[in-house]
């Protein structure tokens, strides 16, 4: 069973994504802020990172610059899930290393398609 | 739902969307609309059309033509016939159209247009080979409003999602306020045609790669028969067609003959070895 570690400050939203990504029979880890992720990260690395952009103490593309560098932190796919929409946004995610960008919001089907295309469906 | 209902939801699809329902597909309007109907705060189905009989320019109208279009609207779909493209039919084409520099592929019932997009950013990602080719892309539709819209190029947030990498979306696209647009290098790959399948396609010309997935489901068998047989006749030799994954030409016609590189599809049962087939 693969795992993803969902990333998101919003309880509801990390409730809904922890709903769908268990449906495609993942096991789920949270984490309300980057902060959170990383020292997540530092215990275990997930096999996938549904991450928000927005978050206090650390934000999501601190903390994919930070996991980025880290060892073995080159192995999560990052899938970015966030309010932030723009062009700008998307391309400082890709530069930083994010897999895929999802856009919120989002449904069971964009988050399956997505995580198809990058391999862990 | 009553039968009045039928016959005004198939019209009113076909005009916008181009999507011919016959009655043994009624269950699909409803396993479709149903949610939409919930979604949108209707007690039935028949309540929400009514508005739209009302008024055929209730929003509901676009809610109800993407609900039945959802499964035809996604980029990439299958992704198997666009690996294949990839590596096998692109380098076999390579060889054997090196004297004429050029091959045609028909996107036949392009809906929005995802199908041929998708082919012409393969061409562009691939493009370090195929400098001095002229590959030519046709995407025909029977709905004017349609091929307009796929013409445009212009995509929702919620489209650009389904099957389409990121990096694709940041290299090939514009954003426009909500939506995305293509940008004019790959809008300009395709020539877009209204088209008939029922009509005779030579007036289209012969085509090395033939899609025509998932549009055959809408037709009745003799109809299947007529447009497949049509279709053998402007492919070329060792052309090769794509039906949809799930779709065969078993009972239908003796033209075309299942290729083991890809479920759905097919070269001329008499041809020399097709593309798929290096």
């Amino acid at each position: 069973m693969k795992s993803c570690l969902i990333v998101d400050d919003s309880k509801v939203i990390r409730m809904v994504a922890k709903k769908i990504l268990e449906d495609l029979e993942f096991q789920t880890v949270e984490a309300a802020d980057g902060q959170q992720a990383l020292d997540a990260c530092k215990e275990v690395m997930p096999d996938a990172v549904l991450l928000d952009w927005n978050m206090p103490v650390m934000s999501g593309i601190e903390y994919l610059r930070a996991l980025r560098v880290l060892p073995g932190g080159d192995a999560p796919i990052v899938v970015f899930c966030t309010t932030e929409n723009d062009i700008e946004h998307i391309q400082e995610a890709i530069e930083a290393g994010a897999n895929e960008y999802i856009m919120k919001p989002f449904d069971s089907e964009i988050i399956q398609a997505k995580f198809t295309q990058v391999g862990l469906l | 739902m009553p039968s009045g209902y039928f016959d005004f939801i198939r019209d009113f699809l076909k005009e916008h969307s181009g999507l011919v329902v016959t009655p043994d597909k009624m269950y699909l309007l409803e396993t479709r609309l149903n949610p939409l109907a919930r979604k949108l705060g209707y007690s039935s189905i028949d309540e929400m059309i009514g508005v739209l009989q009302n008024n055929p320019n209730d929003p509901i109208g676009i809610d109800v033509s993407e609900a039945m279009n959802t499964h035809e609207s996604l980029f990439f779909r299958d992704n198997a016939p666009f690996e294949l493209f990839k590596t096998t039919l692109l380098p076999e084409l390579l060889k054997r159209r090196a004297d004429k520099r050029k091959f045609r592929v028909w996107c036949a019932a392009c809906s929005s247009g995802q199908e041929p997009y998708s082919l012409a950013m393969v061409l562009d990602e691939l493009s370090g080979k195929l400098g001095g080719w002229r590959p030519e892309i046709v995407a025909t539709d029977i709905s004017k409003s349609v091929l307009q819209r796929a013409a445009n190029g212009l995509y929702s947030q919620f489209e650009v999602q389904r099957g389409l990498p990121v990096q694709l979306l940041v290299k090939y696209f514009t954003q426009k306020d909500e939506n995305w647009r293509l940008n004019d290098n790959i809008r300009n790959m395709i020539t877009f045609r209204e088209f008939n399948l029922l009509d005779d396609p030579k007036v289209l010309g012969t085509f090395d790669i033939i899609m025509c997935r998932n549009v055959l489901i809408y037709f009745d068998i003799a109809t299947k028969s007529r447009v497949l047989g049509s279709i053998s006749r402007v492919l070329a030799d060792d052309g090769v067609l794509f039906l949809g994954s799930a779709e065969s030409t078993m009972g239908l016609t003796e033209e075309f003959w299942p290729v083991k590189a890809g479920r759905g599809v097919y070269k001329h049962t008499n041809g020399p070895a097709s593309i798929a087939e290096p």
